[in-house]
């Protein structure tokens, strides 16, 4: 579990690095906030493929789950500072922009939605909430896609990546959705 | 007519200029890959010899031309100037080329002409993402007749006095200072006079989105990003944005549209 903190800092730490030193490209600030961005999104994308994987599968690495869904989190956090911090450097232009460009306000809002769960993200909490802890952090589901619109209304040109995005979430959201036999046989014990 | 066409103020020099390093590296030709190193990458499969430039169109002159035929004699100048890109990044960059006027005068532009259209060459063989979803290739442009005419308008061949390098529209290119950076149509093949306003490549895709002026605004914001300010390239990690100038800072060009709404025909 430590590896997926470990692997992340690393990582975020490394991409920083490279930009320091200049061997990011000529516009770092861009490159670090697009790599963040796909950063917090593809370790979404992995933490939700791990309830189907040990459905179908049996493979289950559920004890991973928490490290990646608060890995996402700084990841995420990390963009979110290079763009106000480095990008924008101003907290008044980050307020104009989080009101007046709808693909900021919906970024946003993801993150402002990731925050109860991360807080929540404690054995205390789980113990505490039981299954309302559950329904909390369906927002996940509500998190990738409000993500991946903020990522599709900036994309210029390339429509094939975000509909490659896209077709992931819907398959991996859409898999929650198929009926479940034992789910449903406890259900009708009730 | 190599100077009085910038204030002094923002007259720029060389040691202004971004590199020719980040010049090359950093670029958007999107038949070569979305990504912005991915010209540099890519972009040496073109073929650029025995070029040539089909000119037609409401012209005396019309034919196949070779460089030498369009520009050869012309009077060569270094230019350097703003580049500010409708994403909202910007560079500085040592054009050398020849005015777009002096172009027009040896086609000879005929009484109906109004519009002037330009075509990027299509080499499938060598552009990878040249049947890009969303994409319609070839690249095509225009500008209205007194902004091809106005003398800021270049026709580029070199930065820094070296021919242009494929990723950044060998071997020769349109500078409009002026415009968003997407104006700027690269590797033209041809250039036709016409008396209607010509479809253009972005304003195809999303004309909401992408007007056929595209003037630098600071004022009329792209529908989902603000133009307000830019993020110079080559600054570093901490170098921040700066705020974005109308007609990037070119104003002498704020004649050509008097009467205007800018909301309107951005």
């Amino acid at each position: 579990m430590w590896l997926v903190y470990a692997g992340t800092a690393a990582w975020v730490a490394w991409l920083f690095g490279l930009a320091l030193v200049g061997r990011l490209g000529v516009d770092p600030v861009a490159t670090l906030i697009g790599w963040y961005g796909k950063g917090a999104m593809n370790l979404l994308i992995v933490g939700l493929t791990i309830t189907p994987l040990r459905r179908f599968t049996g493979l289950s690495l559920l004890r991973f789950r928490r490290a990646v869904g608060l890995s996402a989190f700084f990841v995420l956090c990390a963009h979110l500072a290079v763009f106000a911090l480095l990008d924008l450097q101003s907290l008044s232009r980050l307020g104009v922009e989080i009101a007046e460009r709808p693909y900021i306000t919906v970024g946003m809002l993801a993150f402002v939605l990731m925050i109860p769960l991360a807080l929540t993200s404690t054995d205390r909490a789980i113990r505490k909430m039981g299954r309302n802890w559950q329904k909390l952090h369906r927002l996940t589901y509500a998190v990738i896609l409000l993500g991946w619109v903020h990522y599709d209304w900036q994309v210029r040109g390339d429509v094939v990546e975000p509909a490659i995005y896209l077709s992931i979430i819907v398959v991996l959201l859409g898999l929650r959705l198929l009926p479940r036999q034992r789910g449903r046989v406890v259900a009708g014990q009730k | 007519a190599a100077s009085g066409f910038a204030t002094p103020a923002l007259a720029l020099g060389r040691s202004d200029a971004n590199t020719l390093e980040q010049i090359r590296s950093y670029n958007n030709y999107y038949e070569f890959g979305f990504q912005k190193e991915e010209p540099a990458k890519h972009a040496g499969a073109l073929v650029t010899d025995d070029w040539r430039v089909e000119v037609g169109g409401l012209v005396d002159n019309p034919g196949s031309y070779t460089l030498e035929d369009l520009i050869g004699g012309l009077t060569v100048e270094e230019r350097i100037y703003r580049l500010r890109c409708v994403e909202a990044w910007s560079m500085v960059i040592p054009w050398s080329g020849v005015e777009l006027a002096d172009v027009l005068g040896r086609i000879g532009v005929q009484d109906g002409a109004r519009y002037v259209a330009f075509e990027t060459v299509l080499q499938p063989a060598a552009m990878w993402n040249a049947n890009a979803r969303g994409m319609d290739f070839p690249y095509v442009e225009g500008l209205r007749l007194d902004e091809a005419m106005h003398p800021l308008t270049l026709l580029a061949t070199g930065i820094y006095g070296e021919p242009l390098a494929n990723q950044n529209g060998a071997p020769i290119r349109l500078v409009v200072p002026w415009k968003y950076g997407f104006k700027s149509i690269k590797s033209i093949v041809r250039i036709t006079l016409t008396a209607e306003q010509p479809i253009t490549t972005w304003t195809r895709i999303d004309a909401n989105e992408y007007g056929f002026y595209a003037n630098v605004n600071p004022q009329v914001d792209h529908p989902r990003w603000s133009q307000a300010t830019e993020r110079p390239v080559g600054v570093g990690l901490f170098g921040g944005r700066r705020d974005t100038l109308m007609f990037n800072g070119y104003d002498e060009v704020a004649p050509l549209y008097a009467g205007m709404d800018l909301r309107v025909d951005y």
